[in-house]
């Protein structure tokens, strides 16, 4: 072995500089506080990437492939998208009563709905215990018992409902067999069980400054003006919050509809037997974008085509929450430091 | 050395008896063999298990499980995994396309000549509805097809003398029997005849009308046919007569269809489209109901067409990737050849029995009511759907447009028909991956 050259054997017996070692200690230090993160972070990052990152990245290349879950999937190209928007029948159908329904009427109502009784309740002076239970309990039904219990109290020929409107002589509609009342029904349904939007708002309302409406009371603001001037304004985060919550829940609606369509269709159970024929009943009233995702993806087997619904789901979604969250910053109320 | 050599000797007996006892117990331990039915509970799921038991009793190198209540969602999802059992079975024909298809199912053809089978065993419907694409990855364990039940009480009590033969004295018969409440909301109806309501659906009335569903190039014609307008316009024409919202209103009212509450069963209909199955729910729900069976009326125009029906039914098969493929063959032939077997599970769960031979089988009870479905599946002119790369969703797809049609949701029928077979068409290019055509 040859002897190290003097001036890098001068170089590693010379002791560092303390700018040196006190730079080189931060970095060691930066390293090991990354490392520490990195480890508390991980279950996060390893579910993220296996329950999330993976299936997302899946679904987009599948969407370009025709794959009916057996054999190999075989590059499409757009054809799945061609497919989508030029030749499936239930398509514009499915994103008519999503985008219209879910989205343009119940999350409106479910917003105003929840902060209508958030409201209410605030202002209840003895009891508020009571009511805010009674308010919040619908939420805690599974949704699957929640809609067989309103199919079954809706029942156009034996619902106590209908039988209760027999009484005062008047013929009761057919709900959730009639194709004008089915998505009625279904929101009535969602707003029965608004209690955990309900309770947001409960908290947002308590929380505005008492001195506000105070002040505003000596400035001669009246209920209204208060509510539109204070209450509002204060609690607009939170209902950019519900909006933005609501829309995606909106457009992911999916288990009612099931099992809505399924029992008022007369099919009693999710048998073995029991073809995809009911998704959307009565006449396709029902179909919404993740039914008919769901109906190629696990009733057809077409997971290629369902990957291309998926993915468009995904972009809209996507689109529509920026857009809303864009928009907020002209009507959402943002804190000033104190 | 003698030590050495007296341990050497010991250690080769022990091996010797090891292998022995090891090659022993592997000649001696039976294989598991694991079949999928979709028979879920009551009598069908028991009477199945029962006689798989006499086939493992009978056989001593298999050790047979019976998992019931499955559907193909699960099918698919365990050949996807490599988890799939030795055997399975589907009560959905309507995917052999995609299992032949896809390869998910295995091609039966080189076994069934291997061991001299002839398809020719089982009549023309079945034999179609097990096979796609020129391989026959299915065969059928038992069948189901569809006539009428009559209630013989309320025609006796209507003055009618016999069952309808034809769809004109269907109708009548049906107005006759309808029986309507003062606020004219309906009591008992003649017939159902909404699409979509228990096992009413366009296959199964189509074939009173001898209705073709593809050319020869396998393109949709339900709009060049006539006979499928001709059936639509009766159907609605029916419909119309009894109201649709008062129809609506009235099957909101009755049971469900696999209980002892199902409406013909209940008294609430006259007459019922069924498959033979309501023979057995019968006698075990309401053994001193007074009715009969015949098949299902026919177009006018096409009287040749009585007796026959509509056919479908539980098919098996052998999932790729299977461990153990001559016991599993040796079940499926078992279960679908034997007609010893297909006799007493026909006589158990009153299921049509799949081969020419069991179905003149001296081993099948004499049943009035259950014989009607004997001769309907025998019938030369009894047909079935068509099995497409596209599986449950064709038919689906037509049901859908014929629930639109009896709504009034449709205004120019055969201009409707013909939009159909174009998206029927483009239904089958996308499954078969080649997008819109």
């Amino acid at each position: 072995m040859s002897p190290a050259p003097a001036n890098e054997a001068g170089a590693l017996a010379a002791p560092a500089s303390p700018a040196l070692t006190r730079a080189r200690a931060r970095r060691q230090a930066d390293w090991r506080r990354r490392r520490l993160v990195l480890l508390f972070m991980s279950p996060w990052i390893v579910g993220f990437s296996v329950f999330f990152g993976y299936p997302l990245v899946m679904s987009a290349y599948l969407s370009f492939n025709h794959y009916d879950l057996l054999s190999p999937p075989r590059w499409v190209g757009l054809a799945n998208y061609r497919y989508m928007f030029h030749a499936d029948p239930q398509f514009w159908t499915s994103v008519k009563n999503t985008v219209f329904w879910m989205v343009g009427i119940a999350v409106p109502l479910q917003v105003l709905f929840a902060f209508g009784i958030a409201t209410m309740v605030a202002r209840v002076k003895s009891g508020a215990g009571f009511f805010r239970t009674i308010f919040y309990l619908p939420a805690l039904a599974p949704p699957v018992a929640a809609t067989l219990g309103f199919v079954y109290i809706l029942n156009p020929a034996t619902g106590p409902v209908n039988t209760l409107l027999g009484h005062l002589g008047i013929s009761g509609p057919l709900w959730f067999q009639d194709p004008h009342w089915s998505k009625p029904s279904l929101i009535s349904l969602g707003l029965w069980g608004i209690g955990n939007t309900m309770v947001i708002f409960l908290a947002a309302v308590l929380d505005v400054p008492q001195h506000l409406y105070e002040s505003a009371e000596l400035d001669g603001a009246g209920p209204l003006q208060q509510l539109r001037w204070v209450t509002l304004p204060t609690i607009s985060p939170v209902i950019l919050f519900a909006v933005v919550l609501g829309v995606i829940q909106g457009l992911q609606y999916f288990t009612q509809a099931y099992v809505a369509a399924g029992v008022a269709a007369g099919q009693a159970s999710q048998a073995a037997d029991v073809t995809s024929v009911n998704l959307g009943y009565p006449l396709d009233s029902t179909l919404f974008y993740p039914v008919l995702l769901y109906e190629h993806g696990f009733s057809e087997f077409q997971m290629g085509y369902a990957s291309a619904l998926a993915m468009l789901l995904l972009a809209v979604s996507f689109a529509v929450t920026l857009v809303i969250v864009l928009n907020s910053r002209k009507w959402v109320h943002q804190a000033v430091p104190r | 050395m003698r030590r050495i050599a007296a341990a050497v000797a010991l250690i080769g007996a022990l091996m010797l008896v090891a292998a022995a006892v090891a090659g022993g117990a592997h000649r001696s331990s039976p294989t598991k063999l694991t079949i999928w039915v979709g028979w879920s509970a009551g009598h069908e799921l028991t009477s199945f298990k029962a006689l798989a038991a006499e086939y493992d009793k009978a056989h001593p190198e298999i050790t047979l499980k019976v998992v019931g209540g499955v559907d193909d969602n699960k099918i698919v999802a365990a050949i996807r995994s490599g988890t799939a059992p030795d055997v399975v079975s589907s009560f959905n024909s309507y995917n052999v396309g995609n299992y032949c298809g896809s390869g998910g199912w295995i091609d039966l053809t080189s076994l069934l000549k291997k061991d001299n089978i002839d398809p020719s065993i089982f009549p023309p419907a079945p034999r179609y509805y097990t096979q796609y694409g020129g391989k026959r990855c299915a065969l059928p364990l038992l069948a189901d097809d569809y006539g009428l039940y009559y209630n013989k009480a309320m025609f006796k009590a209507a003055g009618i003398t016999h069952p309808p033969r034809t769809i004109a004295e269907l109708t009548a018969d049906a107005k006759k029997l309808t029986v309507r409440n003062k606020d004219g909301s309906i009591k008992v109806a003649g017939i159902d005849p909404i699409i979509g309501f228990y096992e009413n659906v366009p296959e199964r009335w189509i074939t009173s009308y001898g209705g073709k569903w593809t050319d020869a190039k396998g393109h949709a014609i339900l709009g060049k046919d006539p006979a499928w307008a001709k059936w639509a316009t009766w159907q609605k024409g029916l419909v119309d007569w009894y109201g649709y919202k008062k129809l609506i209103r009235f099957q909101a009212g009755l049971g469900d269809e696999f209980s002892a509450s199902q409406a013909f069963e209940a008294g609430k209909l006259a007459m019922n489209l069924d498959g033979e199955w309501r023979v057995a729910f019968i006698a075990h729900e309401h053994p001193s109901l007074q009715y009969g069976t015949a098949p299902m009326a026919v177009d006018n125009a096409h009287p040749e067409l009585y007796g026959s029906g509509y056919i479908n039914g539980t098919i098996i098969g052998i999932p790729r990737g299977g461990k153990h493929l001559d016991q599993s063959w040796a079940l499926v032939k078992y279960l679908t050849t034997n007609n010893h077997f297909l006799a007493q599970f026909s006589n158990l769960i009153r299921n049509v029995p799949t081969t020419k031979a069991s179905l003149t089988s001296a081993e099948i009870k004499p049943d009035v009511h259950f014989s009607t479905f004997l001769k309907i599946f025998g019938n030369p002119k009894s047909s079935t759907s068509p099995i497409m790369a596209s599986g449950v969703a064709y038919t689906n797809l037509v049901q859908n447009f014929f629930t639109k049609w009896q709504a009034g949701g449709v205004k120019n029928l055969v201009a409707g028909l013909n939009k159909l077979d174009s998206q029927l068409d483009a239904q089958v290019a996308q499954a078969k991956g080649g997008g819109v055509p």
